[in-house]
C-alpha cells in the first residue's frame, strides 16, 4: 500500500526531473503541505475525503508555483539548493506552528486511505503522465531537460514548460501527501524532511530518468525491498547511497531510462529478437552451404 | 546594549565556523563548478575523527585535532576519486554530479548511523568552560581558540591562493580548467588538492562544531547552513563565503536572541530565497554564466 502512496510522489517527481531535467531536493515539503491541508479539510472543516485530496493537490500546486515564480530562473544547481532551502523551510514552519500540532505531530486523522483508493489513483496517475509525456507538452519539457539554449531559440517557453513540470508534480506529491496522512492517521513534519526527499529522488533515479514504467518498477521495489530486509534496515540507507554513487558511475540510466514498458515496446523487443534469431539461422545455414562446397 | 554585544561575539564565533564549512565548499565550486552535497558528510566524519581520538585513542587535544583534518584531507579525495572522477572522465552532465553527491552524503551520514550509532556523543571538556571577560562581554575560550584558529586557516588559505604557484594553478583553473590544463596545468592534481584543502576545512570545522556542540550523524545537515552563507557571500568567491559565513552567524544570533530560538534555522532559509530571488550572484560572487 504504502508503494502506492509513494508511487504518485515519485511519479510527479519523475516528471520533473525525468522529464524535465529539474532536481528538487524538497519535494517533501509539497507532500506536507498536501498532508495538512488535506488533514484541516478532514478533521477541522469535516469534509468529505475526496474533498481533502483535492485540497491537498490544489495547494501543494499553488505553493510551488509560487516558489516557482522566485527560483526557475536559477541556474541548474542554484535551483537545487533553493528546493531544498524550502522543503526544509516547510518543515521548519510545520514544526513551529503549534496550531497545526507542531513537532509533536498531529494524530487522529480518519484511515479513509483504502487499498482502492490508492490503486484508482495510481491508475488515474499513470495515465494521465503518459498523455502528458507524449503530448507536445511533454515533448517540450523533453527538449529543455536535453539542451535548454536550444530549446529556447527553437521558440519553447523554457519558464512556463518548468513551471508546469513544477507545479503538475507538486500536485502529485500533494495528493501522496494527503493519501499517506489518512493512512498513516498521524502527521508529524518530520516525516516530511529532507530524508524523505532524497528518498524520492532515489527511487526516480533508480528506476531511470525519462522512464514512467521505471519509476513504477523503482517505487515498488524501493518500497518492497525495506520491508522484507526489515532486519537489515540500519543499512538500508548506507546501501541507497552506495547504489546511487553506482548508478551513476555504472549505468546512469537506472533501470529502464528512457525506455517504457509498453506493449508495442514489448512487441518490438520479442520481434526484433526473433528476426535476430532468424537472420542468425539464415547465416549459420549460409556458412555451411558455403562451407559444403570445401571453402 | 551589553546583551547585543554578547550576541554579536556569539554570531561571530559560531559565523567562523560556519566560515570553515562555507570556504571548503565554495572553494570546490569555483574549480568544479558544482555543489558538493558531501561536504557535510565530510565535516561530520571531521567531528567523529576528533571525538574518537580523544576518547577512544587518547590522544591530547593538538594530536587529536591534527588527526582529524588529514582524516578528512583524506576522506575528501577518496570521495572525489570514487564518486566524481570516473563522472569528469565522461564529462557527464552536471546533473549526474549532484545526485552522485548527494548519494555520498546519504552513504557518510548512515554508515555511522548503522555502525556506531546515532546517540549523540558530547566532547570532553578540552578548554574548561571558563570564560574570559573582555569588557562587558564575555567569551567562552572555546569560542576565543575557534575564532583564532578559523582565522589563522583562512588567512593561511588566502596566502596560499595568492602567492603559490599551486594556488595560482588552482585560480586558474577555477577560470577556466580547459585552458588551465592547455597552459600545463596539471587539472586532475588541482582537483585533488582542492579537494583535500577543502576536507581539512570541513575537518576543523567539524571538530569545532562538536565541541561546540554535541556529534551526531545529522551534523551534515548543518552544511545547508554553509550553502547559504556560500550563496550569501557569493558562490565561487572565497572571502565571499567568509562574509557570508560570518553575517549569517551574526543574524542567526540576533535573531535567535531578540526573536525566538525557533526562528534560528528558518532565518537562514529566508536570508536563501531573498538572496536568489533578489541578488542571486550574492554580496560579493562572481558573474559567471547567468544564474538567474
Amino acid at each position: 500500500m504504502l508503494s502506492g502512496i509513494n508511487l504518485i510522489a515519485v511519479l510527479g517527481l519523475s516528471l520533473l526531473t525525468g522529464f524535465a531535467g529539474l532536481f528538487s531536493f524538497g519535494h517533501a515539503g509539497f507532500m506536507a503541505i498536501g498532508a495538512y491541508s488535506a488533514a484541516i479539510c478532514t478533521t477541522i472543516l469535516k469534509l468529505p475525503f475526496a474533498v481533502g485530496i483535492a485540497a491537498g493537490g490544489a495547494t501543494a500546486a499553488g505553493a510551488s508555483w509560487l516558489i516557482g515564480r522566485a527560483t526557475l530562473k536559477l541556474k541548474g544547481d542554484y535551483f537545487c539548493i533553493a528546493t531544498l532551502g524550502f522543503g526544509e523551510a516547510i518543515r521548519l514552519i510545520l514544526d513551529n506552528f503549534q496550531g497545526l500540532g507542531g513537532a509533536r505531530g498531529w494524530p487522529g486523522i480518519p484511515p479513509s486511505t483504502t487499498i482502492w483508493n490508492i490503486l484508482i489513483l495510481d491508475v488515474i496517475g499513470v495515465a494521465l503522465l503518459a498523455n502528458l509525456v507524449r503530448s507536445r507538452h511533454g515533448r517540450n519539457m523533453i527538449a529543455v531537460r536535453e539542451e535548454e539554449l536550444a530549446a529556447q531559440v527553437a521558440g519553447i517557453d523554457v519558464f512556463k514548460y518548468k513551471m508546469l513540470a513544477l507545479v503538475v508534480s507538486a500536485a502529485y506529491a500533494g495528493v501522496a501527501g494527503s493519501l499517506l496522512a489518512h493512512y498513516m492517521t498521524f502527521i508529524q513534519p518530520k516525516m516530511f524532511s529532507m530524508v524523505k526527499s532524497t528518498e524520492l529522488t532515489i527511487i526516480v533515479i533508480f528506476g531511470g530518468l525519462g522512464s514512467i514504467s521505471g519509476s513504477v518498477l523503482g517505487a515498488v521495489v524501493l518500497t518492497f525491498l525495506p520491508e522484507l530486509l526489515r532486519a537489515v534496515d540500519k543499512w538500508r540507507l548506507v546501501v541507497y547511497g552506495l547504489a546511487v554513487i553506482g548508478i551513476m558511475i555504472g549505468r546512469p540510466r537506472g533501470l529502464m531510462g528512457g525506455f517504457e514498458l509498453t506493449p508495442a515496446s514489448l512487441r518490438r523487443h520479442f520481434a526484433d529478437r526473433k528476426e535476430a534469431k532468424a537472420a542468425k539461422a539464415a547465416q549459420v545455414a549460409e556458412d555451411a552451404e558455403l562451407g559444403k562446397d570445401g571453402l | 546594549m551589553a546583551q547585543f554585544l554578547q550576541q554579536m561575539v556569539n554570531g561571530l564565533s559560531i559565523g567562523s565556523v560556519y566560515a570553515l564549512m562555507a570556504v571548503g565548499y565554495s572553494l570546490v565550486y569555483s574549480v568544479m563548478n558544482f555543489s558538493n552535497f558531501a561536504h557535510g558528510g565530510v565535516i561530520m566524519f571531521g567531528a567523529y575523527f576528533g571525538f574518537f581520538g580523544i576518547t577512544l585513542l587518547k590522544l591530547p587535544f593538538p594530536a587529536a585535532f591534527v588527526l582529524a583534518f588529514v582524516g578528512t584531507a583524506i576522506l575528501a579525495v577518496l570521495i572525489e576519486r570514487i564518486a566524481y572522477k570516473p563522472l569528469r572522465e565522461r564529462k557527464a552532465p552536471f546533473l549526474y554530479f549532484i545526485i552522485s553527491a548527494m548519494g555520498a552524503s546519504i552513504f557518510l551520514e548512515n554508515i555511522i548511523i548503522a555502525t556506531i550509532g546515532p546517540t549523540f556523543r558530547t566532547y570532553p571538556d578540552v578548554f574548561g568552560r571558563s570564560s574570559i571577560a573582555l569588557g562587558p562581554v564575555a567569551v567562552g575560550r572555546l569560542d576565543l581558540i575557534m575564532f583564532a584558529v578559523s582565522a589563522v586557516c583562512l588567512t593561511g588559505l588566502v596566502l596560499f591562493v595568492e602567492k603559490t604557484r599551486m594556488g595560482r594553478a588552482i585560480q586558474a583553473s577555477a577560470y577556466n580548467m580547459k585552458a588551465a590544463a592547455l597552459m600545463g596545468v596539471n587539472t586532475d592534481r588541482v582537483v585533488m588538492i582542492v579537494f583535500a584543502i577543502g576536507g581539512m576545512l570541513a575537518g576543523i570545522a567539524g571538530v569545532f562544531f562538536g565541541m561546540k556542540y554535541t556529534v551526531y550523524p545529522q551534523i551534515g545537515n548543518i552544511t545547508t547552513k554553509s550553502f547559504v552563507a556560500a550563496v550569501f557571500g557569493g558562490l565561487g568567491s572565497l572571502p565571499g563565503a567568509v562574509l557570508g559565513s560570518i553575517l549569517l552567524g551574526i543574524i542567526e544570533t540576533l535573531v535567535a536572541g531578540y526573536l525566538s530560538s525557533q526562528f534560528r534555522d528558518l532565518i537562514a532559509f529566508v536570508i536563501l530565497i531573498g538572496v536568489l530571488v533578489f541578488r542571486p550572484t550574492g554580496i560579493m560572487g562572481k558573474t559567471t554564466e547567468d544564474k538567474a
